[in-house]
């Protein structure tokens, strides 16, 4: 028997992501993990949604509950797309596991007319004060793996991935970082506050209309 | 009361020539006014579907499935074997409250054109002569399945079907419904299948075509009209064919290198081992029900098939502008219709930006998984198939199960 997927609390990410998504839209998520995200967004916003995921036994959880959902891999699948196939090309906390993240960024942004990218933010003071005082790789509730077993391979600070933005030419239409409490911080906040304090941040981009 | 069946009474070769000329089940018979052109360029008419059905069509025609059998499969998908008395083929996937529940669904399942269980093939009678069709049977190709199985979803009212699905051969005629036929599928399981014909595969087919043609009793394709059989050539090649779809952990773990009923080697060529007994068994149960020139006409109708060169050699033109939603499925082991040509399919299909499900199922059975008792699959379809059912509106199963 298969389990309802709403049972686990939503993410915060997540939660984030679909009041961002508007009602009705076409939506692929990137590393849909087990199908959570799609299913939230099926659920609250009726997206036509569909899902990457590289982990065979999660793929065939999702189609199993009925998800569009096929195996592949972030850094090889996304170039079969075509252009604007998507209204969002969605990247949950995903990114800092691709081999490529910049050449992946640049893909979602062809995918979808609009990128939404949500990210463990390795600026955070939590994960400063573990460098720096133990002189260790940190391990946090939000990057629970030891170094040498976690998927991690590119992991970066709000302010690096704001300048990726700005390299890729993609426009910030929206920036949320959330505290280790899963609260917003303000937007009045600078972004060096926002780098400090905040665990997780979802970003929403588009591409700058060329010139 | 038991009723005497005569057919009990006739050796199982002589049920297959009746069932390949009047088949135990519906048909439907199509007028020489309608011939269907085939990709040959020939016409044929008349000619004949025979096809079985479990569950009930909804009142808008909404709920049909229509399966698609594999090379050697036919119309008995849930149904007793006429010519075996064995269970239908499929009958752990298809049923009440299976994950094809014909609680929900109504199935239609057709034996192929080319076939022998009583659609028209080589060894019908050709109305012209009077005589089997045998080599003078055109050469069919799938896109000619589909036409045939088009004629029969016409004759029975449904606009839509609701999914086509099939395994194997069964796959490539998903397949091609999905490319020929956009506005009439709302949903495709491809199964264990390509897009094309690998040049491995059709290497495997034309040994068994070879075996069946030097067997002399094959009489250069006239041995039903000079009442010969060429039972060893069939046989030979079905031997052939049943190794590659099983695999080599399947083989091993099954047979080893274990002795047949015996405790040293004979030192002859007897069937010493276990595996030798196991493919001579399947070699001569095959040959009991199944047509030697069907066999020709069928592996050549999958060697030709090519998805791609029918769509100026890109195979995303065969699906642009879908709206069918896809589930595709590999096996590991299946080194037939391996995981990477099913990948092609998936990735034609993201390049129109079609709806694709793309499960790849962990098993050492082989091609063969398909058929068997492979949770993940059932898993898979009927997660499948509900979801797109609930896209429909279609209403639930009956009763409970």
């Amino acid at each position: 028997m298969l389990a309802p997927a709403t049972a686990a609390k939503a993410r915060v990410d997540h939660l984030m992501i679909a009041e961002m998504v508007a009602a009705g839209s076409r939506v692929l998520d990137v590393g849909c993990g087990d199908g959570a995200l799609l299913q939230l967004l099926a659920d609250t916003k009726n997206v036509d949604g569909r899902g990457i995921e590289v982990s065979r036994e999660r793929v065939n959880a999702c189609v199993a509950r009925g998800l569009s959902v096929i195996q592949g891999d972030a850094d090889r699948d996304l170039v079969d797309y075509p252009d604007g196939a998507f209204d969002y090309a969605i990247l949950s906390l995903t990114i800092q596991a691709t081999r490529q993240p910049k050449a992946v960024l640049e893909q979602l942004l062809r995918i979808g007319r609009s990128a939404i990218v949500s990210f463990p933010n390795f600026g955070h003071w939590q994960v400063r004060a573990k460098l720096a005082f133990t002189g260790r790789m940190p391990v946090t509730e939000n990057l629970p793996d030891a170094w040498y077993v976690s998927p991690n391979a590119h992991l970066c600070t709000i302010k690096d991935f704001a300048n990726l933005c700005r390299l890729v030419e993609a426009r910030v239409e929206r920036s949320v970082a959330f505290n280790a409490w899963g609260r917003r911080l303000g937007t009045w906040v600078p972004l060096t506050m926002h780098n400090l304090l905040g665990e997780k941040a979802v970003f929403m981009l588009t591409r700058k209309p060329a010139l | 009361m038991n009723t005497v069946n005569p057919r009990e009474f006739v050796a199982a070769s002589d049920v297959r020539l009746m069932e390949a000329n009047s088949p135990s089940c519906a048909v439907l018979d199509v007028p020489a006014s309608e011939p269907l052109r085939l990709d040959c360029g020939r016409l044929l008419a008349p000619f004949r579907v025979a096809y079985t059905t479990c569950g009930e069509l909804n009142a808008d025609k909404s709920n049909a499935i229509l399966i698609a059998h594999a090379l050697t499969m036919d119309q008995y998908v849930a149904s007793r074997h006429p010519v075996t008395g064995k269970p239908g083929w499929w009958e752990p996937m298809v049923g009440p409250g299976k994950p094809i529940d014909t609680d929900r669904f109504f199935v239609v399942c057709a034996n192929i054109l080319g076939g022998c269980m009583g659609s028209t093939g080589p060894a019908s009678i050709n109305p012209q002569t009077g005589r089997p069709w045998g080599l003078d049977f055109p050469v069919i190709t799938i896109g000619d399945m589909v036409d045939a199985q088009v004629r029969l979803i016409d004759h029975l009212g449904i606009g839509e079907l609701f999914s086509v699905i099939g395994g194997s051969m069964g796959g490539m005629q998903v397949l091609e419904w999905a490319a020929r036929h956009k506005e009439r599928v709302f949903s495709a399981m491809p199964i264990a299948t390509a897009a094309w014909h690998s040049s491995q595969n059709i290497a495997f087919h034309e040994v068994g075509r070879q075996a069946v043609m030097a067997d002399p009793e094959w009489a250069q394709g006239r041995y039903l009209e000079l009442g010969k059989d060429p039972r060893n050539g069939l046989a030979v090649a079905r031997m052939a064919a049943h190794i590659t779809y099983l695999s080599e952990e399947a083989l091993h773990n099954k047979f080893g290198r274990n002795l047949q009923d015996r405790a040293t080697k004979t030192f002859s060529f007897n069937a010493d081992f276990q595996v030798e007994s196991y493919l001579r068994h399947q070699g001569s149960t095959f040959v009991d029900r199944f047509d030697a020139n069907s066999y020709l006409y069928i592996t050549r109708a999958m060697d030709y098939f090519d998805l791609a060169a029918e769509y100026g050699d890109v195979l995303a033109n065969a699906f642009k502008g879908t709206k069918t939603r896809f589930c595709v499925v590999s096996f590991t082991s299946d080194w037939l219709y391996p995981t990477r040509e099913s990948r092609e399919i998936v990735q034609a299909l993201n390049a129109v930006a079609a709806n694709v499900s793309f499960v790849e199922v962990e098993s050492d059975k082989g091609h063969d998984a398909f058929l068997l008792d492979e949770p993940e699959l059932f898993a898979t379809v009927r997660g499948f198939l509900n979801a797109a059912a609930d896209k429909r509106g279609l209403a639930p199963a009956r009763g409970t199960h």
